[in-house]
């Protein structure tokens, strides 16, 4: 669901879009790791040069199966969102990577999508979409046996939690900076009721193609990469484990990234969420004073017949969830100046490090 | 690309719109986005004058009504949407037509109408005046990251590319007698999606190489450089100043 301009209003509009900013520069230095270590290892260490074609002819698949109908009944069908299975197929960050160029180029040629709602879009449809697909998918794959089943099992149930998990947090946007003071409880009842029975056809659809493609190309799966059998030859009838090839492995960097992601995570919940409980109760008096004057001012706007009557309410629960909103863009600038900073003083560094031969593929 | 890869949103015209450099338009259609987002609801008269500013850029462009009209129809959804607003939304109460409604659902249903069509309207214009490969140029000079806008041009480059092949595929499961009717044949059809991943990424692959072979080491070079002159700047930001007079005249009347 492409949320249009003046769904969300502007401030936060601006903060999702720095969270997708944020995200989307994360996924381009992640997305190089994932797309160019796998035929040469060399490839990974000089930067990207293998991510654009690859990453674009991802994304142009997204973009076409996003075409494919599924007849459901009587008529009626649905279509893949396929975050999940980019996520699952490509690694979570080449995943963000496709949806989010995917989601542009939507916005920017079709008009599907507002240009300012962009950031809402890319937020909840391209990162929470693949990032709940790709944790869930991990966790599960890591604990179930090692089969073919068992990836199909977990894709299944990723694809089923992701798009619920982008409802919600829409829902969570759409709370904080929504232009229509629709209850939010009815707003969360009918997005994730409608994407929970939505969930269950992206789940069979996404569980059905990652099974086709694990059956033909298993190497190709990103999240079922760690489960390929050693290779074992038959030596006088008896099976006999190959000697080990050095395996390529990723990089060290690997932990420090997944504590700045869940660093991120922490912050933005911790501002996002709890900064909203926090200030919340404290206000509880001052409620009641308000609630009181509050009937006055709705008295007398009754008598003024303006539909800015209900703006003295409006107000109210603006100021109550100012300080989440706060909170969240306090986080996302912090994150983009840091960002912008640690890449700045990286690059310089792997400048002096590297000679000629990194090729400007890496220029931000 | 040729005349022939154009694609099918654009509209091919002279017309002054169609002169200007891409990034000027993508600045001035996302900085005019911007403006009518941010104008209050109440003032109406506000945004008859955005739709009339837009109906003088589409006259300068020489869009036709019915064209722009059609196009407005990606937005269906949101109507839809926008109509059970005023039966759901809490808050004071109205009459209407013995129908009652809700006074903020109802200005809660115009903002969502107002504010998409003339988003959508916007971008519709835009991308019927400029090019494919002159908005991507666009957006890498407004500051994208170039890998990034190095994606969106091998998605667009091979998108029609992937949904020919996708094409293919339907037409020779068809001609082998297969109908998908029912949840029976996702089996079917999720197989073709899987297969369509793997020669998507397989020609991935091939690209990559191709190019490669002929000298690619991460980034494109860019042949022809988009500049824009103080004056082609002033014309294309003329459309999102006057909204932002509007716009402020909405907030102080």
């Amino acid at each position: 669901m492409h949320a249009p301009d003046g769904f969300i209003d502007a401030p936060v509009s601006a903060a999702a879009g720095l969270v997708a900013a944020g995200a989307v520069a994360v996924s381009l230095r992640g997305a190089r790791r994932e797309l160019g270590g796998t035929s040469r290892p060399s490839a990974a260490v000089s930067g990207g040069e293998r991510t654009a074609p690859l990453a674009g002819l991802v994304a142009a698949f997204i973009f076409a199966v996003q075409m494919l109908n599924f007849p459901v009944a009587a008529g009626t069908s649905g279509h893949l969102l396929g975050g999940a299975l980019a996520a699952i197929l490509v690694g979570p960050y080449t995943g963000v990577l496709c949806v989010s160029v995917v989601l542009l180029m939507q916005a920017v040629l079709f008009a599907d999508g507002g240009l300012t709602a962009l950031g809402v879009n890319i937020t909840d449809m391209a990162i929470v979409t693949t990032v709940v697909a790709y944790a869930l998918f991990r966790g599960l794959v890591k604990v179930l046996p090692r089969t073919r089943r068992s990836v199909t099992a977990a894709s299944f149930v990723a694809a089923l939690v992701s798009v619920p998990a982008s409802a919600v947090v829409f829902t969570l946007l759409y709370a904080i900076g929504g232009t229509t003071d629709v209850s939010i409880g009815r707003v969360a009842t009918a997005m994730v009721g409608v994407h929970v029975l939505i969930g269950i056809g992206e789940a069979v659809i996404t569980a059905l193609t990652v099974g086709a493609v694990v059956a033909v190309r298993p190497d190709l799966v990103y999240g079922a990469r760690g489960l390929q059998r050693k290779l074992r030859l038959r030596v006088n009838g008896e099976l006999v484990d190959a000697p080990d090839s050095p395996e390529p492995v990723p990089a060290a960097a690997r932990s420090h990234r997944k504590v700045w992601i869940t660093g991120l995570a922490a912050s933005l919940v911790l501002a996002g969420f709890v900064s909203f409980y926090a200030s919340a109760n404290p206000d509880g008096l001052e409620k009641v004073a308000t609630d009181q004057g509050m009937d006055e001012k709705a008295e007398e706007h009754a008598i003024s017949d303006s539909p800015l009557a209900d703006y003295g309410v409006k107000d109210v629960d603006d100021a109550r969830l100012s300080g989440g909103l706060a909170g969240v863009i306090g986080v996302g600038v912090t994150v983009v100046a840091g960002t912008g900073v640690f890449w700045a003083v990286r690059r310089r560094r792997s400048e002096d490090t590297d000679d000629a031969t990194s090729p400007s593929g890496t220029s931000v | 690309m040729g005349a022939g890869h154009a694609h099918r949103l654009y509209r091919h015209g002279h017309s002054p719109v169609h002169a200007l450099p891409p990034h000027t338009k993508l600045a001035a259609v996302l900085a005019f986005v911007v403006v009518v987002v941010s104008t209050p609801r109440e003032a109406m008269w506000a945004f008859a004058v955005y739709a009339g500013l837009l109906a003088l850029v589409a006259y300068a462009a020489r869009v036709p009504a019915g064209f722009l009209l059609k196009r407005l129809l990606i937005e269906v959804p949101f109507v839809a949407f926008a109509v059970l607003l005023p039966f759901v939304a809490e808050g004071e109460r109205v009459d209407v037509l013995g129908l009652s409604l809700s006074v903020n659902g109802l200005w809660g249903a115009w903002n969502v109408l107002a504010k998409g069509t003339l988003g959508v309207a916007a971008s519709v214009l835009l991308a019927s005046t400029t090019e494919l490969r002159e908005l991507l140029l666009g957006l890498q000079r407004l500051r994208l990251p170039p890998l990034l806008v190095q994606i969106a041009s091998f998605m667009v480059r091979y998108g029609d590319v992937i949904t020919d092949e996708m094409r293919r595929m339907r037409i020779a499961r068809e001609s082998r007698g297969f109908e998908a009717r029912g949840m029976r044949h996702w089996g079917v059809l999720a197989k073709s999606a899987g297969a369509l991943f793997i020669r998507s990424y397989e020609r991935g692959e091939r690209v990559h190489l191709a190019m490669v072979s002929r000298g690619y080491a991460g980034s494109m070079p860019v042949i022809d450089e988009a500049t824009a002159s103080r004056a082609q700047w002033s014309y294309a930001l003329a459309l999102p100043s006057a909204a932002l007079v509007v716009c402020l005249l909405g907030w102080t009347l």
